[in-house]
């Protein structure tokens, strides 16, 4: 039998997106193998999300273990070592998120699988997986493939590159795994969570935002935007490398690593729309973007672009809005 | 301290207007500019900020071509002591698990306490390098960390999880950790300073010098191979306002007015 397993990824008691995404992606790809999904779930007292899973699956691979409370790489490492030498499934899926990209590398490797990080796209082939993958921040995609032939793959897939489609429900029978863990003394160990400081604005609150990014090249070109943004009652957000080089609090990021905001209006200026920006915002009901080059990607998540240096249209925007608005 | 580095020089791509070369496997990169990928600067000044608070030394190594060593003399005139480039004619076409071994021998030929990386480069975004060295090595890793402090034989490092949350983990010495964007503030690093280190030496090894075989780098020690690159799907794609500054104004005050019903 052809498993495939998909690596659940949960924290602080919820499942996360990505899980229920690669269950949906893991049932297309063990329908057209002919296989069957099997989801891996560690933690501490996880019942109800192993009952939350069944409907998905095939089979959930329960490892409970106290020891497994809180995400550490070595405990996970040691947990799936065990469950992926035991069962060889064709294809393991873990998320390529803060999580997945911390035990997956180290995982294949120790098991010598090949890896596919960050994938888009996965497709049966020959026995084997095509794969999509993007290159150059999100500007071109790359076809891959993987080198050899091997009894076993594993992708990391990247949050919100596959939709969750509703299926008739499998009768997944939970499977109770014994854990590995010991006692042993770890060399990383979890110590707590601290959510980074909120802001003095709360930006998930805004009708309006005016968001910058990479393209605003300098500090003090944010007045400009800023004033713009005050003549339409908007908020002031930005893309990370503007939070990177300090000159917007963390609490202005929109992304993946900062706040999803769904705002009436979204103004993207010089941002080129990298997925993690994106998958902050793609859920605002207007998008107008400005960056001066055609092929940026936010231009495929805009409903309106302009093409154009930000420096020659902001200000002729921001004076036609002084002057309508008297 | 003694801390090691590993950076990548990579094309600046997020400004430029790229386009597919001839063999449809790649970019052409006949007209960008080349810079430290931005992962490895912050990368390498955490490092130098250690090596300033506590002693010790920067010793960075790099997987490339001479190209290479415009980066590592950046790295060595912000404050490293030692740069290596890692060449070999045996590498090319490797992916992030070929070059991750390589890395590794390489490191492996030095005494060290602390390995840095960036948690991915700008140009493959493999994102994967770094973790799998640590595996390679036999030493605890953490990866995507904004903030480190050092204590006796240990570090108590943040790593960035999604939505603005941290994960504070303590780890024991030696360990390697990827370093995320925004950790540091990056020194600028002027002409005059790339002059003072223009004649220090940067010695380069290959396969043969990293107890490698030829079958365990490039092409040949990847699990991965590239079969064509494209340009992204736009999906519906936007709207473009065109005309006169003037007029694209009054088109975004009209949106502005219909969808964020500003008065």
């Amino acid at each position: 039998m052809k498993e495939i397993i998909v690596v659940a990824e949960h924290r602080r008691g919820e499942l996360r997106d990505v899980t229920w995404e690669m269950l949906s992606k893991g049932r297309d790809l063990t329908e057209s193998i002919g296989g069957e999904l099997s989801v891996a779930l560690l933690g501490k007292d996880v019942k109800n999300m192993a009952e939350a899973l069944k409907p998905k699956v095939n089979r959930v691979l329960l490892i409970e273990d106290p020891r497994l409370e809180y995400y550490n790489s070595e405990t996970y490492e040691k947990v799936l070592i065990q469950v992926l030498t035991e069962r060889k499934p064709v294809l393991t899926m873990i998320g390529h998120t803060a999580q997945g990209m911390d035990f997956a590398p180290s995982l294949a490797t120790h098991l010598k699988i090949p890896l596919a990080t960050d994938c888009i796209g996965i497709d049966p082939k020959d026995g084997t997986f095509a794969l999509t993958r993007q290159i150059y921040g999100g500007k071109i995609n790359a076809a891959v493939s993987f080198l050899k032939s091997a009894p076993q793959y594993m992708v990391t897939v990247r949050a919100g590159a596959f939709p969750v489609v509703e299926k008739a429900p499998l009768s997944g029978e939970v499977l109770t795994v014994p854990s590995p863990l010991t006692d042993e003394a770890l060399a990383r160990r979890f110590l707590e969570y601290v959510e980074a400081a909120a802001g003095e604005v709360d930006i998930t609150q805004a009708d309006i935002l005016i968001a910058i990014g990479r393209g605003i090249k300098d500090a003090e070109n944010i007045p400009l935007v800023k004033e713009l943004a005050d003549s339409i009652g908007g908020v002031l957000a930005c893309s990370r490398p503007v939070v990177d080089k300090k000159w917007l609090p963390k609490g202005c990021q929109v992304g993946t690593s900062g706040k999803t905001v769904k705002p009436k209006v979204y103004i993207a200026i010089g941002i080129s729309g990298a997925f993690q920006h994106v998958a902050g915002m793609k859920g605002a009901g207007t998008i107008i973007a400005i960056n001066k080059d055609p092929k940026a990607p936010i231009f495929g998540v805009a409903q309106y672009g302009i093409v154009a240096d930000l420096f020659k249209i902001v200000p002729v925007i921001k004076d036609k809005i002084k002057e309508l608005k008297k | 301290m003694n801390i090691i580095v590993c950076i990548k020089r990579v094309p600046d791509t997020a400004d430029a207007d790229i386009s597919i070369d001839k063999s449809g496997k790649d970019i052409d990169k006949s007209g960008l500019a080349f810079d430290l990928n931005e992962w490895d600067n912050y990368a390498i000044e955490e490092a130098i900020q250690l090596k300033e608070k506590l002693g010790g030394t920067v010793t960075v190594f790099s997987l490339g071509g001479e190209d290479s060593n415009e980066s590592l003399r950046k790295c060595l005139a912000m404050g490293a002591d030692d740069a290596i480039r890692l060449f070999d004619p045996a590498f090319a076409g490797g992916d992030g698990f070929a070059t991750a071994r390589v890395l590794a021998e390489a490191v492996r030929t030095k005494p060290y306490d602390l390995i840095l990386t960036g948690t991915q480069a700008e140009d493959d975004g493999y994102g994967q390098v770094g973790v799998v060295m640590a595996e390679r090595l036999g030493i605890p890793h953490v990866s995507i960390v904004n903030h480190i402090e050092v204590q006796d034989k240990k570090i108590k490092a943040h790593r960035e999880l999604e939505g603005g949350l941290e994960e504070v983990v303590e780890v024991d010495l030696p360990a390697l950790l990827t370093i995320q964007t925004g950790i540091n503030e990056p020194r600028y690093v002027s002409i005059m300073g790339i002059r003072k280190v223009a004649k220090k030496e940067i010695k380069a090894l290959g396969t043969s010098d990293l107890n490698l075989k030829p079958e365990d780098v490039g092409l040949a020690g990847s699990d991965l191979q590239l079969e064509k690159v494209f340009l992204p799907p736009v999906g519906e794609g936007a709207t473009m306002l065109e005309g006169k500054p003037e007029e694209i104004a009054q088109k975004v005050f009209d949106i502005l007015k219909d969808k964020g019903g500003v008065a």
